[in-house]
């Protein structure tokens, strides 16, 4: 690991209104700034989502009202942030952003970058590797319903990292980013690129952090490419505060025989908008596209996921469990896509709810779309509380009944939570999810 | 599975014909204030009516099509071309001799004179808007049960029908129920009074006759308290070369403990818009059950849905939905429960056959504080050719604890397998298909009643006859 990089500016918070206009600062090139003003401008284009719009319904278009954000200024306290940034023990490299500007960076080992590993900030990418960037940002048009908060995103100042894994290279730790949100309407916008090289594997995490319990606006896109044989897990760990409002969208492209396996955490947010679309552009792609969601006190969390199979034997497997409690409100609305002539596609979604108070509401949206006929697709979506035989089994054998609710729901998670392959992180998120749901069984 | 060509003309042949009929009355194309007035001056209606009717259009009018989420092919109906009413006379015919020579003989071609006379407790044919021919078993006759057309229904007995009529399905509940509100004629109105037990099934054969004439029957059926009924209704429509519209209104209210089962064949011919509204409302302990299967017509919309208001109630939809060539069969079910421990389940299977496409749409609704509240639902697709597509939108919301919903859906073909066993054993390609597609909605068409069940495996041979080889 080498030289860490540690900015810490002093200044207040508050910032630029969003509504103000694109805002541009840093060193970008021109292409960027052009894909910039282009994204203000279909910003203000496209009208607001209406509760009428299929593509939002049950959702909370009041919650749409972005006039209170502002673009932030620098956070106060820099090394305060990348001193909270710990999660893995060890990583690959490990970039923390506060506030859309990069506070620390670790670089790679000698090693991976003289095999060709890139990790770097996007802002340094958009110059030195203008081609890749170029070809990949935001390549895919949001398709779930939020077009207008992507070109929101486009037209923010993005930052985050662009990863590039060359061909046949396994990058043996995960790769970890952080991003910070401080100041009360602070909004950010953190984007991660990830373009994984034939035959290549790597881990990628991304982790959403409040500084403080002020509302904010985050405004995500990943991109995630997986070139033809290569292995990608992604996990993006949101804990935003509970008065945040976020975007987290995400479109990955699988190639041939190559796999996927994308992770969305929701434990923070009062509103969080998810959107996940999977497209297996060749033969033998396999997209595992898997979701951990607690929603309590008033938090909203509206994921809408696209499993997208373009071309014959693709697999394609998705699982969302959402555990509600106090006023939570979840929706799911998924839907499988096999296009004409996409045969042989072994299609799976399923949704499951666990439902812990009287005031929590769970939408389920599963769907299904298929144009050939020789396919294997199914669906499942699933409500239920916790089994009250299986409850007092746990209380006859002495534990408290609060305890013994959080070992239940984490049992129900951990049905998700071991389809991850590394188990450091599966241990790291496991915890995460654990200390959450104690708190939300008792807010 | 080869990809050929398929054929889908065969069973529609038998409604393949068509008399020429002297329209006593007819209120011409487009839809105005003054067809309204012509249908209510018609029918001699009384004037609370004629005000439903009015205001029924001003929210038609008013209503966009919902093709935000619905196939644009609703955007083909050209609302002025079509008829919204034709009769021939008046009054129902009651006894099968004043029924008219050629009306007659549409009807002995569908078989329906025989059908009757073996199973049929009443048949109320509907010939175009009104019952052309009405005949109620003299035995449930003496059961109190009244079995009278829409139009006699509220004339006659308001003081059962009214307090119904349009609550269960409100006028503005969507663009087509508030055009059938606006010009609805012919139906059936169904009481049947506390614990009697209808020991054979109501029957009424609905017909299109006249180019794009649109048919806008209501239904509305009253069990009382403990009281049993069951009602079929199946379609056919002769062959026109422009488009034509269906859109009715069924209402069903299952009184404390009573049960009702509407069955359903639909067989339109391939240019028609099925564009239907079925609501049944179940109090404390009521059963309500939708037996609901789809052959025909160019577009069905129908989710047939349960409201189920008292403790204990229940509802059920049993679908089967058969997309041939250039068919979309959007169909699906409503479940909402408003009250403790009830149950409802959903069980749908499709069959795309060539280019059809076969939806199924579902709204499962628990609200917050019900206890005991289950659904289940399945729904299973089959594709049989390339080009042939399904889609599957289930919407479930549960609030609160101490409700179970579960939704399973399944896509698949028939199995290469399957198919290479029969023919080993001498079937052909066709027969084998048809013999696997029997099997498929098997347990379904089980619940049919007899002669329906017959008709309904005999269509799928057909159907599959030109789907393979």
């Amino acid at each position: 690991m080498k030289g860490d990089t540690v900015h810490n500016v002093m200044t207040s918070i508050p910032g630029v209104p969003l509504m103000e206009g694109s805002l541009v600062e840093g060193s970008w090139p021109e292409w960027f700034a052009a894909s910039r003003r282009h994204g203000w401008e279909e910003f203000q284009s496209l009208p607001l989502p209406k509760i009428k719009d299929e593509s939002w319904r049950f959702s909370n278009v009041k919650a749409l009202d972005l006039e209170a954000f502002r673009y932030p200024g620098a956070v106060t306290d820099g090394g305060d942030l990348v001193a909270r940034s710990t999660g893995l023990g060890e990583a690959a490299a490990r970039f923390v952003f506060g506030n859309n500007r990069l506070l620390a960076a670790t670089a790679p080992a000698e090693n991976l970058v003289a095999a060709g590993l890139v990790v770097m900030s996007l802002e340094e990418a958009a110059v030195a590797h203008a081609d890749v960037v170029q070809e990949h940002f935001m390549a895919q048009e949001a398709k779930l319903g939020s077009r207008k908060f992507a070109a929101l995103h486009r037209s923010g100042p993005v930052a985050g990292v662009f990863v590039r894994v060359p061909d046949n290279l396994e990058v043996p730790l995960p790769i970890e980013i952080f991003h910070w949100v401080e100041g009360g309407n602070s909004a950010v916008f953190p984007h991660t690129l990830v373009v994984c090289g034939r035959h290549s594997k790597a881990t990628v995490v991304d982790c959403f952090r409040s500084a403080d319990g002020a509302p904010a606006l985050a405004c995500g896109v990943n991109d995630l490419v997986v070139g033809d044989g290569a292995r990608l897990n992604y996990v993006a760990i949101q804990q935003w505060s509970l008065d945040a409002t976020a975007f987290h969208l995400n479109s990955t492209t699988v190639g041939r025989d190559a796999s996927c396996l994308g992770m969305q955490m929701n434990l923070g947010g009062h509103f969080v908008r998810g959107e996940s679309y999977s497209r297996m552009v060749a033969e033998g792609a396999r997209s595992d596209m898997l979701s951990v969601n607690i929603a309590a006190g008033e938090q909203m969390i509206d994921q809408r996921t696209f499993q997208d199979h373009a071309k014959p034997r693709a697999t394609s497997d998705l699982l969302y469990q959402n555990a509600l409690t106090g006023k939570g409100r979840t929706i799911f609305s998924g839907v499988i896509r096999v296009e004409p002539g996409a045969h042989q596609t072994d299609a799976y979604q399923k949704v499951r709810n666990i439902v812990l108070s009287d005031e929590a509401e769970a939408n389920s949206m599963p769907g299904l779309e298929i144009e050939a006929d020789d396919v294997r697709c199914t669906h499942g979506a699933t409500t239920s509380q916790v089994d009250d035989s299986e409850l007092f089994y746990l209380l006859a054998r002495g534990i408290h009944p609060a305890e013994a609710r959080q070992l239940l729901v984490m049992g129900f998670f951990n049905t998700v939570l071991d389809r991850l392959p590394d188990e450091q992180l599966r241990g790291h998120i496991e915890g995460l999810v654990e200390s959450r749901l104690s708190a939300a069984l008792r807010e | 599975m080869s990809d050929t060509q398929t054929q889908l003309e065969i069973d529609r042949e038998k409604g393949n014909f068509r008399y020429d009929v002297d329209y006593e009355f007819d209120a011409g194309t487009g839809l105005t204030e003054a067809t309204i007035d012509y249908i209510c001056d018609v029918k001699d209606e009384p004037d609370w009516i004629r005000e439903f009717r009015k205001d029924a259009l001003k929210k038609f009018l008013a209503k966009p099509m919902p093709t935000h989420w619905a196939s644009h092919d609703l955007d083909n109906i050209v609302f002025d071309n079509i008829r919204y009413y034709l009769a021939q006379g008046r009054t129902p015919k009651r006894s099968w001799d004043e029924v008219p020579e050629d009306v007659k003989r549409t009807f002995e071609r569908l078989g329906i004179p025989e059908q009757e006379r073996k199973f049929l407790a009443g048949v109320e044919a509907q010939f175009d808007s009104e019952a052309a021919y009405s005949n109620i078993k003299e035995a449930v006759g003496k059961q109190g049960v009244i079995f009278v057309g829409s139009t006699d229904g509220l004339k006659d007995h308001p003081e059962i029908f009214r307090k119904w009529f349009g609550k269960v399905i409100p006028t503005g509940d969507n663009k087509f129920s508030a055009l059938n509100s606006a010009v609805f004629s012919g139906g059936s109105f169904i009481y049947v009074p506390p614990g009697v037990k209808v020991s054979h099934p109501l029957q009424a054969y609905f017909r299109i006759n006249a180019e794009n004439f649109g048919q806008f029957e209501r239904t509305l059926i009253i069990a009382d308290e403990g009281a049993e009924v069951t009602y079929m209704e199946g379609c056919t429509a002769p062959k026109f070369d422009t488009a034509t519209l269906h859109s009715a209104v069924v209402e069903l209210v299952a009184l404390k403990g009573a049960k009702i089962q509407y069955i359903t064949v639909q067989n339109w011919s391939n240019n028609v818009f099925n564009l239907v509204t079925k609501r049944g409302l179940a109090m404390e302990d009521a059963e309500i059950k939708w037996i609901d299967c789809n052959i025909g017509s160019r577009l069905t919309m129908k989710y047939p849905g349960v409201v189920m208001k008292g403790a204990r109630a229940r509802g059920e939809v049993i679908s089967i939905a058969l997309a041939g060539d250039g068919q979309h069969q959007d169909t699906g079910a409503k479940m909402i429960h408003a009250a403790d421990d009830t149950t409802s389940n959903i069980v749908s299977k499709s069959i795309s056959v060539g280019t059809g496409r076969a939806t199924y749409r579902g709204l499962v609704h628990v609200p917050k504080h019900l206890k005991g509240c289950k659904n289940n639902t399945e729904c299973d697709a089959l594709l049989i050719n390339q080009s042939s597509r399904t889609d599957t939108y289930p919407a479930i919301t549960v609030r609160g604890t101490g409700n179970a919903c579960q939704h399973e859906a399944s896509v698949s073909q028939v199995s290469a397998e399957q198919i290479f066993y029969m023919q080993q054993r001498g079937l052909t390609e066709g027969q084998a298909m048809s013999l696997s597609v029997n099997g498929f909605v098997n347990d379904l068409v089980r619940q049919f009643p007899m002669e329906y069940s017959v008709e309904l495996k005999r269509l799928i041979d057909l159907e599959m006859e030109g789907s393979v080889g």
